[in-house]
């Protein structure tokens, strides 16, 4: 209540005087048009029974749900059996009933159901969780007029087009809402718009000025009842900063623009309540409307394993048309020679007289037979793996956030091994980066810099700094050791500093000679006076008192103000109370002295704007000297500076260069004496100006106040560190090092986000800024055509410049704004823009809207065709993590929309590193891996039943049991695999962390590239020739054990049956790098099950099995000396030239973790330490962003004035 | 098997502290924190050389031993189809063997060329006789197989099921194209003795044969397969059917006829008289009668040996050839790895 009773006793028109300037409309002659043709949306506002003629507007009801009760099962099969495999299956299964098949229904219809069914729980449980995320949305309360000035709560779904509602401080708004009236006179409201663009400051909302609306009473709104009014606007769009329209009411005609709309999702802040009209509805709102439908997302790997996929099926119609053939071409030759077989009798396999309709026939039950080319149970396989993965990733104690509690979560488990492979992450700036909170940490007077903390960049750099010098000791050489003292000592004497507890927010300046009033002995001492009297004066903030404390709080437009205040009543200026025209200030100007309330007047305010750059206030203080205050951005203020102000510049100007690179937010301040009569005179015209009405008014005003802003003297310069969330400049280093590009898309304006790429590195002294920017008159006036071209020759020459650069450390950043990005993401210069992209180092795009944010990822993943990361943590990012390859949520503070879109969260940004570099860098290798090998076990499989097939006349006969092939997949195979896909890793997590190189095996995909691929398929079909002729040879014809009998088919094929189960398992021990007890006993495992299997399934009685292996292996097989030297010799041949194969390539070609393995198997990282630094810091990619880089170029610069040094000094030795 | 001893000694010791295992929590959280203790195999040159080298010393003798073992296998094989039809039937055998009127007999002479001791292995071999063809191998009911007339679900045995309305048993087509012809056999003017019996596996004739199945209806069509059976002999000790009914895997075949129980010399003729009744003659198969001797590796089959051998010395090879490698152009261990995109050079500096 405290707070609005003292906003609402000032008369804001007073204190934003330009802030009408802001908004300038640049769709005048569009709505000039619009008005002739007339609005298509017509709203009757708050009439209760709305006319016949009235068109239909849909409900407030959100629904983001893929399916709904009924659709579900229809829908969600459909889209089961849109997977060509699964549709196979399917058919197959269909089949098994009929007489084509060469086996019982089961070993289909089984796997296929567990396949299906699995998929179908998964689908309906996570759209569960989008249903009721939905109903909590509709089901929230708010107040809608019913008539009569009554007020009724009713949920947001029954929210309607025209109804009048009552937002109160703090309540999200249901639709998007007409502002009619607020608590405050002027109908001003202050509105946060965190989830639309993810600015934190608060936007100001003002109802139509001149509409005479009801009175409204304290108690309620009793005569709204009359008040029925008629909105013509135009049609939904997603556009968030435009809004075209009228209202009519009394006869009347009002224009309305976007400075009236309250949109959707953002929340009414400072303002006691407001009354609105609802426009848009439902899926009309803007927030809906920039909310990007995307599909379920799938991997690339899971995409390319599709096309091998289609390979098989290519393989499998292939031999199954030579079966075919084969078939066809034996029934019209051979078969009516073979009596044994009643060739005279047709059947349902063939009939003689028509060997073509056989040969069909026999396509489809060979289709069927050689399904087991494709495994099945893959899909499954994989996605319990990717269960586990993912619970790993859950349960990670590093991913875990002890301050907030939150582990990381995966929400959606398809994307693990994504996470191996990303190229790009484009990531939000607030929230994610950045923490929101601004510390005062250094500042510049009268050009002596004050402030000895160093920012986290600074301190970060020097570590990195220190180390490396440290590795490079050893090369010693003279300079270097005294530098790395000397920064040893910084570091070490800000450690000390941090040490002190960091007790108040927003300022962690430190430096005696300015703190506790010693400022008074320092030579300037009068400019820091006055520099501290600019920062106290020159804002446009409210204190507000805490209740529960009683301490002051300031509320102000951006939180870089809040800090100045914070920092200024540190400094012993507290500011403590604003009136409607003036400022009080408790100055504590001595020691000893008791603190004094000053009360400046405010003779005016300029305001600050994103355009201006800059604020001013002009003031009268207590001696009756009339002075205006300004701060601003460093180049505007240096621009206008007077003559004699410019004492300290060079001085201010090196300080800025500092703490620009240091990552800090600079501001520039300066002061202006002005004489009565010079303002007097000016003050009548700008009042003038002010009252005046017409389109010269705001091009009059903002003459006129930058014909005052001039002639100023430079104070000095503050900076304040945006606080970068913990570990983010070192996290973004190391994923740069593992050559990740890194875009910050930001809502924010481009000062923040310049300053933002500073911090974390992305930015450096030395990088060569491309700002591509179109002006605002550009885009007021001119056509859309000519806005283009110009962008489209900005593009070309930057590209020009970026392609044609001489010096390798001198990298590019490209920074871009929002409008400018609407025009450079159209069809047909995005593709420029992209190139140009992708040739700089870093990309910072400011003032992006939310759907922007989503097409700019659109534009990389769909141009370069390399995996994004989107990661925000606000509403705003939705679109972009939606639409990236893998979303991610920071699940912190703000709301869950980000969390609840995303496909992994986590909750700081720097866990990102170990996601990426650990998890995904081990999933990536775990799936491919996985995959291969199925694909190698499968084909193995398969091919040896085609070979036998064709020694069998292609009639489709199978040597081995049903049942062995339906527990194949199933049963025999599968453990091994899966622990295969759980627990294998290549090098262990501090590895992958050491050297985040070995992460670039994901983006570049050596282990699932179709040369890995070809080479494993040709490796099972190596291994099916082998398995098969050696069995075939050493079995037949002649009797194969002691007591003389011969193999029957049945044990030929159990022999081959347990060598595939041998050579399959062998090989996935060989591919193993990491064998825990669990990949041992499964491997192990496998093989005795095998055997038991064989031994019970024998055991039973003939009835129930076929029969065909009773008493097989502790009768027939078990006792031959030759089925176990068979099994034996082709298990070992088989895997040979593997072996031989890694055991070249490891010796000879090793590839990164191989080196890694064997330094780590001989304990190099603890034996010998240099040499484990030195390839560590070798292993890295080329990188121009993070803090290494920095390092990096400081050290050529050092090293550079060094050899000048040395070259001049000494003559050249040769 | 060489394999995994080779590949797994080769394992590097865990380097990760080792663990005190504290009960199953211990295990859980290692599992979870993906930290559990394994062994690491780093195949380093010593280990690629050795396990080579070692896998051919173990597969070079038993390969010899196996090789040894089939030479010392004595075989006799007689392909009589041809020769057993009269010469007045040569341009057309199929009149021969369908004509029941002319005689089938035949006889051969059997030279045996080493000693061959007992139990010697008499086999019937075919060939280009697709037993595994998937009509054929269908055409058959165990259960009936095993109850005998009481089991009637002899869809399977298509089409050979039923006879003049009444159920075939052994129905189907395996049985129906049982093998029929005999053999005897006499050296110089003794006959020798053939153990017909325990020639089928036991389980088969214990478990899957009906002891009280008798046959019935077979063959009584106009269109006779193969041979007939004594109807009053249960299938259960029909053990030639038995034998017939384990069908091959390929098209050509071995199945056991009998065994001979007593040595037989050097220079021993041994005087086969056979009925030559069954028809291969239509579609160009060919019959063979093999005398042979076993041991603990079966028959002469000297195909496992060589392949022990050849893979024994591929493997001894290898081993030298990366032997040779390693000496002429050693990777120093550990080689500092050079940075080429990502790749490491094998260049040491």
């Amino acid at each position: 209540m405290a707070k609005g009773g003292i906003r609402a006793k000032l008369r804001r028109s007073s204190l934003y005087t330009l802030a009408n300037i802001r908004s300038k409309p640049s769709y005048k002659k569009e709505e000039a048009a619009g008005e002739l043709s007339g609005y298509p949306r017509v709203i009757h506002v708050n009439q209760p029974v709305v006319p016949e003629t009235a068109p239909i507007f849909c409900s407030n009801y959100v629904s983001t749900t893929k399916y709904t009760f009924f659709n579900f099962l229809p829908i969600a099969l459909f889209e089961q059996f849109n997977r060509v495999a699964n549709f196979y299956f399917l058919v197959a299964a269909g089949l098994t009933f009929t007489d084509y098949a060469p086996f019982d229904w089961p070993s289909q219809v089984v796997p296929l159901a567990l396949v299906v069914g699995f998929s179908l729980a998964k689908e309906l449980y996570e759209d569960l969780q989008r249903y009721w995320q939905d109903k909590a949305a509709n089901r929230r309360d708010t107040a809608v007029h019913v008539g009569n000035g009554v007020f009724k709560t009713k949920q947001w779904h029954e929210v309607c087009v025209g109804d009048i509602v009552n937002v109160k401080k703090d309540e999200f708004f249901p639709a998007d809402l007409l502002l009619l009236q607020s608590s405050y006179e002027d109908g001003m409201s202050y509105v946060e718009t965190m989830n639309l663009d993810g600015e934190t400051n608060l936007k100001v909302k003002r109802a139509l000025q001149n509409l005479s609306l009801p009175v409204v009473n304290d108690d309620g709104a009793s005569h709204f009842g009359n008040f029925q009014p008629m909105i013509r606007c135009e049609n939904p769009n997603p556009n968030l900063y435009t809004f075209m329209g009228n209202l009519e009411y009394d006869g009347r005609i009002y224009p309305l623009d976007p400075a009236q709309l309250l949109l959707r999702e953002s929340k009414l802040k400072n303002t006691e309540y407001i009354y609105g009209a609802v426009v848009f509805t439902g899926n009309d709102t803007k927030v809906m409307q920039n909310t990007t439908q995307s599909g379920s997302k799938r991997s690339k790997i899971e995409l390319q394993m599709d096309k091998i996929i289609y390979l098989l099926f290519g393989l499998l119609i292939l031999i199954s048309i030579v079966s075919a053939a084969g078939f066809g071409l034996s029934v019209r030759n051979t078969v009516p020679i073979w009596w044994y077989l009643r060739p005279d009798v047709a059947g349902e396999d063939f009939d003689v007289n028509d060997f073509f309709v056989s040969a069909l026939r026999h396509l489809v039950t060979a289709l069927m037979l050689y399904g087991y080319l494709v495994p099945i149970s893959l899909y499954v396989s994989i996605e319990a793996v990717k269960i586990l993965q993912a619970s790993f990733i859950n349960s990670d104690l590093h991913l875990y956030d002890d301050v907030t509690g939150t582990p990381a979560k995966a929400r959606t488990s398809n994307l693990n091994e994504q996470l191996g492979q990303v190229d790009t992450i484009l990531s939000d700036k607030t929230g994610t980066l950045t923490c929101n909170q601004m510390d005062f940490l250094k500042c510049s007077i009268a050009g002596c810099p004050y402030g000895k903390r160093l920012s986290e960049v600074e301190l970060a750099a020097a570590k990195q700094m220190a180390a490396q010098m440290e590795s490079h000791d050893s090369d010693s050489s003279h300079g270097s050791v005294s530098s790395s003292a000397s920064l040893q000592a910084i570091t070490i004497s800000n450690n000390g500093n941090t040490e002190k507890k960091e007790s108040i927010k927003g300022f962690s300046f430190q430096d005696d000679r300015l703190q506790n009033r010693n400022w008074l002995n320092e030579p300037n001492s009068e400019f820091i006076l006055l520099f501290f009297r600019i920062l106290a004066v020159c804002h446009s903030a409210i204190p507000e008192i805490n209740e529960k404390t009683g301490e002051l709080t300031y509320e102000a437009e951006s939180p870089d103000e809040g800090a100045f205040l914070v920092a200024a009543r540190e400094f012993g200026f507290h500011f403590i109370k604003r009136t409607q025209n003036s400022v009080v200030i408790r100055e504590t100007l001595s020691m000893n002295q008791e603190p004094v309330e000053k009360e400046y007047n405010i003779l005016t305010l300029l305001d600050f704007t994103s355009k201006r750059k800059r604020m001013s206030v002009i003031i009268r203080d207590e001696t009756g000297q009339l002075l205006m205050f300004c701060k601003g951005a460093d180049t505007i203020i240096f621009d206008r500076l007077a003559s004699n102000g410019k004492m300290f510049l060079e001085a201010t100007t090196k300080n800025l260069n500092e703490y620009g690179d240091a990552g800090l937010r600079t501001l520039a301040l300066a002061y202006k004496k002005l004489d009565e009569n010079e303002y007097s005179n000016w003050n009548e015209k700008f009042h003038n100006a002010q009252i005046a009405s017409g389109p010269d008014r705001e091009d009059m005003l903002e003459e006129l106040s930058d014909a005052m802003e001039r002639g100023l003297t430079l104070v000095g310069a503050t900076a304040v560190e945006d606080k970068l969330q913990k570990g983010v400049p070192q996290c973004i280093d190391r994923l740069a090092l593992a050559g990740l590009k890194i875009w910050v898309l930001t809502g924010d304006k481009m000062e923040t986000a310049i300053n933002i790429g500073f911090s974390c590195s992305l930015l450096r002294q030395g990088m060569k800024q491309i700002c591509i920017v179109v002006s605002a008159e550009m885009l007021a006036q001119d056509a859309k055509d000519v806005i283009k071209v110009n962008i489209l020759s900005q593009i070309t020459a930057a590209l020009q410049t970026v392609k044609g650069k001489k010096d390798p450390h001198a990298p590019f950043a490209l920074i871009i704004d929002g409008k400018t990005l609407t025009y450079a993401l159209e069809d047909d210069i995005k593709f420029q823009f992209l190139n140009l992209a992708i040739n700089c180092a870093s990309v910072i795009c400011c003032r992006v809207s939310p759907k922007q944010k989503a097409l700019v990822v659109r534009l990389v993943k769909e141009a370069t065709g390399r995996t994004t990361l989107g990661i925000g943590d606000g509403a705003n990012d939705v679109g972009m993590i939606k639409e990236a390859d893998i979303g991610i949520g920071i699940s912190g503070v703000e709301g869950m929309q980000a969390v609840m879109a995303s496909d992994f969260a986590i909750a700081q940004f720097r866990f990102l590193e170990r996601l990426l570099i650990v998890h995904g860098h081990w999933c990536y290798k775990r799936i491919s891996k996985m995959i291969c090998y199925f694909f190698y076990k499968n084909i193995t499989l398969a091919l040896t039943l085609f070979y036998f097939e064709a020694q069998a006349g292609f009639s489709g006969q199978m040597h081995y049991d049903d049942w062995y092939m339906l527990l194949y997949n199933v049963f025999l195979t599968s453990c091994p695999v899966l622990a295969l896909g759980v627990l294998e890793k290549d090098v262990n997590a501090e590895i992958c962390l050491q050297f985040p190189a070995l992460y670039q095996q994901g983006p570049k995909n050596l282990f699932f590239d179709w040369y890995r691929i070809i080479g494993w398929l040709s490796n099972g079909v190596y291994a099916s020739l082998v398995i098969y002729l050696v069995n075939m040879r050493i079995f037949s014809p002649e009797s194969f054990r002691k007591g003389g009998q011969t193999a029957d088919m049945y044990v030929i094929g159990t022999a081959m049956f347990t060598s595939i189960i041998w050579v399959v398992n062998v090989q996935i021990f060989l591919i193993s790098h990491y064998l825990t007890r669990v990949q041992l006993h499964t491997i192990w495992g496998s093989i005795v099950v095998w055997y038991l299997i064989v031994y019970i399934y024998g055991t039973l009685p003939v009835s129930w099995s076929a029969g065909n292996i009773y008493h097989q292996l502790p009768e027939v097989l078990g006792p031959a000396q030759k089925f176990y030297l068979s099994t034996i010799l082709v298990t070992l041949l088989c895997n040979m030239p593997y072996l031989v194969h890694i055991s070249y390539q490891r010796c000879y070609n090793p590839e990164d973790h191989h080196v890694l393995q064997e330094m780590k198997n001989l304990k190099k990282d603890v034996t010998d330490k240099k040499m484990w630094k030195r390839e560590q810091s070798k292993a890295r990619q080329e990188t121009e962003i993070g803090l290494s880089a920095r390092v990096d170029a400081k050290m050529r610069y050092m090293k550079g004035k060094m050899t000048r040094r040395y070259s001049t000094l000494a003559p050249r030795s040769p | 098997m060489e394999v995994d001893a080779g590949t797994t000694s080769a394992v590097g010791t865990d380097n990760q502290p080792t663990p005190v295992l504290r009960g199953r929590s211990k295990a859980i959280h290692q599992f979870t924190q993906q930290t559990l203790p394994a062994c690491k195999p780093v195949l380093t040159p010593a280990w690629v050389i050795g396990t080579f080298f070692l896998m051919g010393v173990l597969f070079i003798p038993v390969g010899l031993i196996s090789l040894h073992a089939s030479q010392s296998v004595n075989e006799i094989v007689d392909r009589y189809d041809v020769d057993c039809v009269p010469d007045i039937f040569k341009n057309n055998k199929m009149a021969y063997i369908k004509n029941a009127s002319v005689s089938k007999s035949c006889h051969r002479y059997l030279k045996v060329h080493k000693h061959m001791k007992a139990p010697i292995y008499i086999y019937y071999q075919l060939d280009n006789f697709y037993q595994n063809h998937r009509r054929y191998v269908k055409s058959r009911s165990d259960e009936q197989l095993l109850k005998g007339l009481g089991y009637n679900k002899t869809s399977s045995c298509e089409p050979q099921a039923f006879e003049n309305g009444l159920p075939i048993v052994p129905c189907g087509l395996v049985a129906w194209s049982l093998f029929n012809d005999t053999f005897s056999f006499s050296r110089g003017t003794k006959k020798l003795e053939i153990e017909r019996k325990n020639i089928a596996w036991k389980s088969d004739r214990e478990h899957k044969f009906g002891k009280n199945v008798y046959p019935f209806n077979f063959q009584n069509s106009s269109f006779i397969g193969g041979g007939k059976l004594d109807t009053t002999i249960p299938l259960s000790d029909q053990e030639d059917l038995i034998v017939w009914m384990r069908t091959a895997a390929f098209p050509s075949f071995r199945k056991l006829y009998g065994r001979i129980e007593e040595d037989l010399e050097e220079d021993d003729i041994i005087v086969v008289h056979l009925m030559n009744n069954y028809n291969t003659y239509s579609f160009g198969g060919t019959k063979m009668i093999v005398l042979s001797t076993s041991n603990w590796l079966g028959g002469k089959n000297s195909f496992l040996g060589v392949a022990y051998i050849f893979v024994g010395s591929s493997s001894i090879l290898i081993a030298f050839i990366f032997l040779l490698l390693h000496v002429k152009n050693p990777r120093p261990y550990v080689c500092i790895f050079l940075k080429d995109e990502g790749q490491f050079s094998n260049g040491c500096s």
